[in-house]
């Protein structure tokens, strides 16, 4: 694998750190006065989820993680595994489990594509995509003629999410929803 | 909207630029009544400052008029430029200098940014600490102060001695703290890095925070002293506030052959580190040598001390457009 050095750490590359594919989440560039530059970053170990911290020396490198991303439609769950597909024609199947799952499971709908991160060939991570259509099942009724801003509700979607949307919006409505902040974004 | 569309904009709300205009203002009527000069600079110049941790980038000057193609570094701070205008008898001087810093960027870094500087003929570092803190006062309303020497305050908050503990000592707490692979950093390395990661943050909570009497392997272009304990020292201070670096002043070197000299140190270091070499001023150290006036000199960040102002988590909401969308 490549290696890479610190100013080229961002949020989203995956490098090897004691053994352990992790992510880079936040790389902070820090300079003391007259000194030497160092990079802080915050790394998920992508084995365990949990957050490690490290200071590396400008210029440092670590070694990229065979960690390989892919486009895959998720088909169902048994209760136990989600079960995902390659989009590449391939009809091969993936099983992600919950650990691997994480939060991505309030955003999961069939015939969807998922960004499936494969670690030795099993999934270890499953995010989705930035905008996702869903359906409320669940909110105060709707004010109708309020279509301007002012005043929010909560609302229900199928998946289980929780989102905060104006007052004009139903139950059975469509919403598109940015998955990576969980703000509604308009109706679809 | 998404983030690509919306990279027209400021990344300074306008309230803030005219917070910017009003500080520049105080700053201007500041140093007129103190009778010192406004100058101004270039901002390309043909040699660069070979410290070894500042990146300069560089421009290329061609054609037209130009005979001779001019290869040009971007200054990274008014310094040698003012130093030649006091060597020339100018007399006390300031100025706000856009300046540039390759590859700093962050919260409190922009590559492009302003930096205030002056410079004052026959004060000490006393005189100048006191100046700096008559100007935050102005600007930030902040009216206590406090100071305390480098190696204090590693001993104060870190229980170790920065000039004598030894080598491996400070590696271990290096690591420990900040989890660096402590044993590849030399006694420099260590003492940035605890710096920044445990001490700045402590800085200037309350009160306006001096550090002086850094080590004599980070004076960069300070005078040479010996502290009580009998180590040399660089008559340099920094000045903190709410854990932010604010200001860099130093008893400024007059010595043309010790300039001379550090220049070829650092770009003997660079040579050993991989790191380009810089054109070292050769008309500052012929200024020197015509004879400099005793003086001392502060660069402070003009945009981190609006930053405060502000209130701002981030630099780039007191720049008009901030590198990401300049």
């Amino acid at each position: 694998m490549a290696n890479y050095s610190t100013n080229e750490f961002k949020s989203g590359l995956k490098v090897m750190l004691e053994g352990d594919p992790c992510s880079i989440l936040e790389n902070e560039y820090v300079k003391p006065g007259k000194g030497q530059a160092f990079s802080r970053v915050k790394l998920r170990n992508l084995n365990t989820g949990r957050v490690w911290e490290r200071t590396f020396k400008s210029g440092e490198s670590l070694e990229g993680a065979d960690v390989m991303e892919y486009d895959m439609e998720y088909l169902y769950t048994d209760g136990e595994f989600w079960h995902f597909m390659l989009t590449d024609g391939s009809f091969e199947q993936h099983a992600a489990d919950e650990k691997a799952l994480g939060d991505t499971v309030k955003w999961l709908k069939e015939q969807e594509i998922y960004t499936v991160t494969l670690f030795n060939g099993a999934p270890i991570s499953v995010a989705p995509p930035n905008f996702i259509v869903l359906e409320v099942t669940e909110t105060d009724p709707g004010l109708k003629g309020d279509t301007a801003q002012g005043g929010s509700k909560p609302a229900i979607l199928t998946t289980g999410a929780m989102v905060r949307v104006p007052l004009f919006v139903n139950i059975g409505d469509n919403l598109k929803v940015d998955t990576r902040s969980g703000d509604y974004v308009s109706r679809a | 909207m998404s983030h690509q569309e919306s990279l027209w904009q400021p990344s300074a709300s306008i309230e803030n630029l005219r917070l910017r205009a009003e500080t520049l203002k105080q700053v201007r009527d500041f140093f007129t009544e103190c009778g010192v000069l406004e100058v101004q600079t270039p901002m390309l110049g043909r040699a660069g400052s070979t410290d070894v941790y500042l990146n300069s980038m560089q421009s290329y000057c061609a054609g037209g008029g130009v005979s001779e193609p001019l290869n040009l570094y971007l200054q990274t701070s008014p310094e040698f430029h003012m130093k030649r205008l006091l060597a020339a008898g100018s007399g006390a001087i300031w100025q706000l200098a856009t300046s540039f810093r390759n590859g700093e960027y962050s919260e409190r870094h922009n590559p492009e940014f302003a930096m205030l500087e002056w410079y004052q003929p026959n004060y000490d570092l006393n005189d100048l600490m006191a100046e700096v803190q008559s100007l935050v006062e102005e600007v930030l309303g902040v009216n206590t102060f406090s100071c305390i020497s480098y190696r204090a305050l590693f001993n104060q908050n870190l229980n170790i001695d920065p000039f004598s503990a030894p080598l491996v000592e400070l590696q271990r707490l290096a690591t420990k703290n900040t989890g660096i692979c402590g044993e590849t950093l030399d006694r420099d390395g260590c003492c940035d890095l605890l710096m920044s990661a445990c001490l700045e943050p402590l800085l200037g909570q309350n009160e306006l925070s001096f550090v002086t009497n850094y080590p004599a392997s980070q004076a960069a272009l300070a005078k040479l002293k010996q502290d009580e304990a009998g180590d040399w020292v660089a008559a340099r201070f920094e000045c903190y506030y709410q854990g932010i670096e604010l200001a860099n002043g130093y008893h400024e070197l007059t010595d043309a052959k010790e300039q001379a000299k550090r220049f070829a140190e650092d770009n003997q270091q660079r040579r050993s580190l991989d790191l380009p070499e810089v054109t070292a001023d050769q008309h500052l150290v012929a200024a020197l040598e015509s004879g400099m006036p005793e003086c001392a000199g502060v660069a402070l960040g003009f945009d981190r001390l609006l930053m405060l102002k502000a209130e701002a988590k981030h630099l780039s909401e007191v720049i008009s457009f901030a590198i990401d969308r300049a």
